[in-house]
């Protein structure tokens, strides 16, 4: 990688949602809204997600992506922005949740229209 | 989110704009605010603490969920990145740029003398070949500035340390012995700075990790000033 592409300050995920809505793909944003405990990414960070499973950026350490993944291919099916929840209370604990024990709620919306 | 509102977010981020980006959760109403914003769609009239959290959020980049009486509005701000100033462009500092780089960080070199700050040895990094005196003055370093002094030369670190000392600059170190960095606060405090000002300049500069080579020293300075921005 060179580091100096890194002197623009536009957020390298969100490029990536701009670039493949110029491709004429359609597009989720994933977003933390709200973090918990030992939630290995801080509320902000972002997740793109094409419709054909293809993502850009991280909203943990890798344990949830796979069902963000998933609720972002409905959102952009369904053109409805929906909000989740991952965490140790939560009942999919066992097949999706933090390993590290943390909690975090998430936005999930398509990226549509002008 | 709409793409047209997408693409002003990113437009906002290329041309340095500090902006906010505020999400009603329970419907997903949205509305980028900036610091000249006067009004919002969003937020409720006459919610004085909501605007304020905004404002907050403008300056911290911190973002952070309100309660409304409109339903909960999430706070995303997008600012300018931190901006670290390296005094010196020397064999650390080359290593220091690609790295506070990748880290996220705006990353200027300062160095008056002839050969030093070059593109040859600097790709890509911006490149200031002036004095520090005049130099500091323009580049005005504010909170999110850090500023570390690398040339062991007092005739250029002094002057940027007492320029970074008259800021609200949230890192200041200087290389150096312990020895250098006594005969430094000397020389400071004999232009007026306080032993309690004096305390704010990371020297010895970086973290005791026992690094050796210049790479390694950038390493701990880098992982200094991280923990000063954020701790």
């Amino acid at each position: 990688m060179d580091p100096h592409s890194r002197h623009t300050n536009v957020d390298p995920v969100l490029a990536q949602a701009v670039q493949w809505l110029d491709e004429g793909r359609r597009v989720a944003l994933a977003t933390v809204t709200r973090t918990w405990g030992s939630a290995p990414r801080r509320a902000g960070s972002h997740m793109a997600i094409a419709a054909n499973g293809e993502f850009s950026g991280s909203v943990s350490g890798g344990c949830i992506e796979g069902a963000v993944i998933q609720a972002a291919l409905e959102v952009i099916e369904s053109g409805t922005a929906r909000t989740l929840e991952f965490g140790v209370t939560n009942e999919m604990a066992w097949e999706v949740g933090l390993a590290c024990g943390g909690r975090v709620h998430l936005l999930v919306e398509p990226v549509a229209g002008e | 989110m709409t793409g047209g509102l997408l693409r002003e977010l990113v437009a906002a981020q290329a041309t340095g704009r500090d902006v906010v980006l505020a999400t009603r959760l329970p419907d997903g109403a949205q509305e980028l605010v900036g610091a000249e914003s006067s009004s919002s769609r969003l937020v409720p009239p006459g919610d004085v603490s909501t605007a304020r959290a905004i404002a907050d959020a403008l300056k911290t980049g911190v973002p952070r969920t309100v309660e409304t009486r409109a339903g909960d509005i999430f706070l995303r701000p997008y600012i300018r990145p931190p901006r670290l100033i390296i005094v010196g462009a020397v064999h650390i500092a080359q290593a220091l740029v690609p790295m506070a780089a990748i880290a996220g960080f705006r990353v200027t070199v300062l160095d008056p003398r002839e050969g030093f700050a070059t593109a040859e040895r600097f790709p890509g990094a911006e490149l200031v070949k002036e004095w520090p005196d005049e130099a500091m003055d323009m580049l005005g370093p504010g909170r999110r500035t850090g500023v570390v002094a690398l040339t062991h030369d007092p005739k250029i670190d002094d002057p940027a340390l007492t320029a970074a000392l008259e800021s609200d600059a949230f890192y200041i170190g200087a290389l150096g012995s312990r020895k250098t960095q006594e005969a430094r606060r000397e020389r400071l405090g004999a232009l007026g700075f306080s032993e309690e000002s004096l305390e704010r300049i990371h020297g010895p500069v970086g973290l005791p990790i026992g690094a050796r080579t210049p790479e390694e020293i950038a390493v701990a300075v880098l992982a200094q000033v991280i923990g000063a921005l954020r701790m």
